[in-house]
């Protein structure tokens, strides 16, 4: 701390008071996250859970301590339907985007100059700022039974086939909304992997799958794992690709969480799926990073 | 060898493809605000400028329009702000419990808009904060400030820390240091960092559609008309909402990028 070191030789009472001043300082620039974050992220997050143990009367909210809510929604089929379909959901979309995403990144870290790369990573960055709304009309629109999609594939004298509605619609909503961001991080993990590793491989007689497979993966598992979990955050939280795309038969939990808001006006239901869904992300996320992080033997 | 330049050439061919799925639907989106036609599908119909005409004659998307500037002004500003304060203790000072106080700040992405939404709608309800444009505006700084921390961490990693304690020892306090040495050398980033944050605020609808009541931003209009029908009105908002963002990014790109390369 340079500023001590002047003002170690002044009295103690001025030392004290630069001590006190320094604190103030420090304070200012520490406190305000701390305040709004407890205040408006803290505060709604740990209300939430509470309100899951309220009861609804008469269409208005009462404070209290039940289990009225957890038992309702946990014996009800269509919400541990829900909860499955969901979670498959999630799981498909993130195996599928990390698969695609693989190759494009591999290419981008390995088989292109350094310009192209970083032109590469700012145009898949343009995504994350244009409406993903809009883009999922884009998608509602292309994919539909007469759409752009459709009428393309009819040139070539096939189809229609049915997108909107069906797994794929959601798949393509997700991908929308993660790809980009699993190709810049895988991008990054194998970029940054010693490339010794690699030569080391080849000189000792690795085929290019076989390296790949043993060196190259294993070497950036770290950045592959942590871009699968995003995607997996992403895919469960999100209702507008499963909603639009999907067809929502069944519903997920995001849209199960909007319904028994927006409609049904029981918030403490909705608490409920919203308080399973966090943590079952905790789970997720906890395993997937202690596997990233274990070391290899 | 000829495998090495089969591999290079079906990598290159995956890349555009891959960038071919990734701007498709922007692009589509583009294409279709011009189109005559009511259902847009291909051939496409005749070019036109009623969508847009539609959309700038409606006194609702100009509310809305007012509604999310001052949202994204607002909340942009205060994500800095708290953005700035998070970075500068982050690159400054050494304290117990300082990675629980950096998670603290950095949670916010990580946890789902849909749950978030529902927390804040029920605690800003609880508080008697709900339904207004401030409260869309206290939410969006908590999903912004992470970004703006982000971005103002990483330039001031580029400063050397004895530039501000040099400013000490000429007799300058904390606070004038701050003023005229830090708060200079880290300018850009807070620009770069206000203009992001605004993009982030300006395209977010999950937490905005539950917490706004009757103050709807452009998504929430956008969600809104997606409930009815089909409607290229739609394409006419999108396009200007990604004209609007991409305005934003690139300045707060070109501004981060040279004046880091002037330094």
């Amino acid at each position: 701390m340079p500023p001590l070191v002047i003002d170690s030789q002044s009295p103690s009472i001025r030392k004290l008071s630069v001590k006190n001043k320094i604190d103030l300082y420090a304070l200012t620039w520490r406190m305000p996250v701390i305040v709004w974050q407890l205040l408006f992220f803290v505060g709604p997050l740990l209300f939430m859970i509470a309100m899951s143990f309220f009861l609804v009367k008469n269409y208005r909210m009462q404070e209290a301590f039940e289990m009225k809510n957890w038992i309702k929604m946990t014996s009800r089929d269509y919400f541990w339907d829900a909860y499955w379909y969901t979670i498959g959901l999630a799981t498909l979309s993130t195996v599928v985007t990390s698969l695609l995403a693989f190759p494009a990144a591999f290419g981008l870290a390995f088989k292109v100059s350094a310009s192209v790369r970083r032109w590469a990573i700012f145009l898949l960055i343009i995504p994350f700022f244009t409406s993903y709304l809009v883009r999922t009309f884009s998608w509602y629109v292309i994919l539909a039974e007469s759409g752009v999609a459709n009428a393309l594939l009819g040139y070539l004298g096939l189809g229609p086939y049915k997108m909107l509605n069906t797994v794929f619609g959601s798949i393509v909503g997700y991908l929308t909304l993660t790809f980009p961001l699993v190709i810049i991080l895988q991008t990054l993990s194998l970029a940054n992997i010693d490339r010794s590793l690699l030569e080391a491989a080849q000189n000792l007689g690795a085929g290019r799958l076989r390296t790949i497979w043993s060196v190259t993966i294993p070497a950036a598992k770290t950045g592959l794992i942590i871009g699968a979990v995003f995607c997996f955050i992403l895919s469960f939280g999100d209702f507008v690709a499963p909603y639009y795309l999907g067809g929502s038969k069944p519903p997920t939990l995001p849209i199960l969480i909007i319904d028994t808001t927006k409609a049904g006006q029981q918030w403490p239901r909705a608490a409920v799926v919203a308080v399973v869904m966090m943590v079952t992300l905790m789970v997720v996320a906890y395993t997937a990073i202690s596997i990233a992080y274990r070391k290899r033997r | 060898m000829n495998a090495d330049r089969v591999i290079r050439w079906s990598i290159w061919v995956y890349l555009v493809l891959v960038f071919a799925f990734v701007f498709t639907p922007i692009v589509t989106s583009v294409i279709f605000s011009f189109n005559s036609d009511r259902f847009p599908t291909v051939p496409l119909g005749s070019f036109t400028f009623k969508w847009y005409e539609t959309v700038l004659n409606d006194p609702d998307f100009w509310k809305a329009a007012r509604t999310s500037m001052l949202v994204c002004v607002c909340s942009g500003v205060l994500a800095t702000f708290i953005g700035f304060c998070t970075a500068y203790t982050d690159f400054r000072y050494q304290f117990r419990f300082k990675g629980a106080y950096i998670a603290l700040a950095l949670l916010p992405p990580t946890i789902p808009l849909i749950i978030l939404a529902l927390g804040m709608l029920a605690w800003l309800s609880k508080i008697g904060a709900s339904g207004q444009v401030w409260s869309i505006i206290i939410a969006h700084t908590v999903l912004c400030a992470p970004f703006a921390m982000g971005v103002i961490r990483l330039r001031l990693q580029q400063m050397d820390p004895d530039l501000e304690s040099a400013a000490w020892n000429l007799g300058a306090s904390e606070w004038a240091a701050m003023k005229n040495v830090v708060l200079p050398f880290a300018m850009p980033a807070l620009i770069s960092a206000f203009c992001l944050t605004m993009a982030v605020s300006f395209d977010e609808f999950t937490v905005s559609w539950f917490v706004s009541g009757l103050n709807k931003t452009i998504p929430v209009a956008i969600l809104e008309v997606l409930q009815g029908t089909v409607d290229p009105q739609i394409n006419a908002i999108g396009t200007f909402v990604f004209f609007t963002s991409m305005t934003l990014v690139v300045i707060a790109q070109l501004i981060f990028s040279y004046r880091s390369n002037q330094n």
